[in-house]
């Protein structure tokens, strides 16, 4: 288990603010910090990997006290065993994919050799193992970074958007290769990210930050959903486009990839915001697709 | 033609290899550490540092090699140091024009390799450490194989600013025959006694070679870039 409680202040688009958060991972959990860009959920990340330090706090890895402000304990991040997959990948350009991953193990043992290419294999890029990243596409770049994350069996897999510069479809082949991968180490896994889908699709558990502070914690469903809606047939969306048409408004929706219309008299709705899209009174029927 | 050729001296250039490798070896190995601090430390008095360095640039190489003669001559504290291990003073000896040398091309290392580490993305290395790898790890594996160019480019700045210099060597090291008469002052006597001749064939070489290590450079910098 992972205790984090970490305070510090920071400073984003509205100036000042204090991030501060609590909270624990379970071994073997997926949990996601979601909020939007300049909440802190980043800086959280990467005090967990000893890349920042808290203004005070406390961080226990299974027992062992990775910091802890009031003993003025610090485990340099080298130390630390945790796996980071960074948002630009963080691949080394002078090294080809095999090395790359083989950087993450001591010296060139032949049982290292071995373990580099099955872990290759698993993120089916043994064939490209001798490529250099600058001649991989983003979608492959990103395996090699998560090949490389998690080779040494961290105790924790901190992944920082790690799917947000992909596209649509990579994305989901991506979020369905985390989620083989999660399953398959029991993985421990610590994710950031402000997209819902994906916090969805791959998490047990969320955490909702805004302005460094934790507004909710809980399942995908209790998180996004909670009690706002009574109906059960809702999906996320984002607003692509709205036209006045006398009284209403009709509003176009980006729901994963489906475009809908929708018509609406609600007044703050604006181009690019994130909505929820149900119905209350008819039933919703299930048609298989061949 | 050849005659002529043939009859000119050409110890001065052999002299001015010398000076110039053994210069660029010690600037590449004290430039190092000193530009590795300039583009990572958040030390408040970095801007002194950073000033002090690159003053040879701004300073006449006279001011320069004023100081470093009295530095250096028997009655300053390096030369007397000097002079009670090694028996000679340090001015107008080679190892005297060396110390000159470092400290005149000091910039012409430094910046390029300041410029180098601050190209690095931090993320290359924070992944280096949160993969286990020491501080010093990182620098010979990740920093140092992706910032190849600025490396290069220290080092034939270095190396051919070396080969130029005139002013702080003429003050430091005289005009000592095989000891510390480096090219671009016996260009210099050359015109003084009128032998145009010899002035003419140094000129030329040195004209060549200053032409040829840019070239090498442009070339291999454009290499790094396409890759």
């Amino acid at each position: 288990m992972i205790v984090v409680r970490v305070k510090k202040e920071l400073i984003g688009p509205k100036g000042k603010f204090n991030l501060e958060v609590d909270f624990k991972v379970e071994k073997g959990e997926f949990l996601t910090i979601f909020g939007r860009s300049g909440s802190g959920k980043t800086t959280i990340l990467r005090m967990i990997a000893g890349l920042e330090k808290p203004d005070e706090g406390y961080i226990e890895f299974d027992g062992k006290v990775y910091f802890d402000s009031s003993k003025k304990i610090n485990i340099p991040p080298q130390k630390r065993n945790v796996g980071f997959v960074f948002q630009n990948y963080a691949l080394f350009p002078n090294m080809t994919v095999f090395e790359n991953v083989a950087f993450a193990l001591d010296k060139k043992k032949k049982e290292n050799i071995e373990k580099v290419e099955e872990v290759l294999k698993l993120v089916e890029l043994y064939n490209l193992k001798d490529r250099y990243p600058s001649s991989l596409s983003g979608g492959q770049q990103q395996r090699v970074a998560l090949a490389r994350a998690i080779i040494k069996n961290p105790d924790i897999l901190l992944l920082d958007e790690p799917l947000s510069a992909l596209d649509y479809s990579i994305r989901i082949r991506l979020q369905d290769e985390l989620k083989k991968i999660h399953k398959m180490f029991n993985l421990t896994t610590l994710l950031v990210s402000h997209d819902k889908p994906e916090v969805f699709k791959l998490s047990d558990r969320v955490i909702y930050l805004e302005d460094g502070k934790i507004r909710k914690v809980g399942t995908p469903r209790e998180v996004f959903i909670g009690k706002s809606i009574s109906g059960k047939f809702s999906f996320y969306g984002t607003v692509l486009d709205i036209r006045k048409s006398d009284t209403v408004k009709i509003v176009t929706v980006d729901i994963n990839g489906n475009l809908v219309e929708v018509i609406t008299t609600t007044e703050d709705l604006n181009i690019g915001d994130e909505v929820l899209v149900g119905a209350k009174a008819f039933n919703p029927i299930i048609k298989k697709i061949n | 033609m050849l005659e002529v050729l043939k009859q000119i001296d050409y110890s001065p250039f052999l002299l001015t290899f010398k000076l110039a490798i053994i210069t660029t070896l010690f600037l590449f190995l004290i430039g190092l550490p000193i530009a590795y601090f300039l583009a990572y430390s958040k030390f408040r008095l970095k801007s002194a540092i950073e000033a002090a360095v690159a003053l040879p640039l701004v300073l006449p190489p006279s001011v320069l090699g004023f100081y470093l003669l009295l530095i250096t001559s028997k009655n300053g504290f390096l030369g007397k140091l000097w002079q009670e291990y090694f028996g000679h003073q340090l001015a107008f000896h080679f190892e005297g024009i060396v110390l000159a040398s470092i400290i005149f091309s000091f910039p012409f290392m430094v910046h390029p390799l300041t410029a180098g580490f601050r190209s690095i993305n931090k993320s290359l290395i924070e992944a280096s450490y949160t993969l286990g790898k020491s501080k010093l790890e990182t620098v010979f594996r990740v920093i140092l194989p992706n910032m190849k160019p600025a490396i290069l480019t220290g080092i034939t700045l270095s190396f051919a600013h070396t080969i130029g210099e005139f002013g702080v060597v003429l003050m430091v090291g005289g005009s000592i025959e095989g000891e510390t008469k480096v090219v671009s002052i016996a260009i210099y006597d050359a015109v003084e006694k009128i032998d145009y001749t010899t002035a003419h064939v140094y000129s030329a070489i040195l004209f060549g070679i200053s032409f040829f290590v840019l070239l090498v450079v442009y070339m291999l910098n454009k290499r790094f870039e396409v890759r």
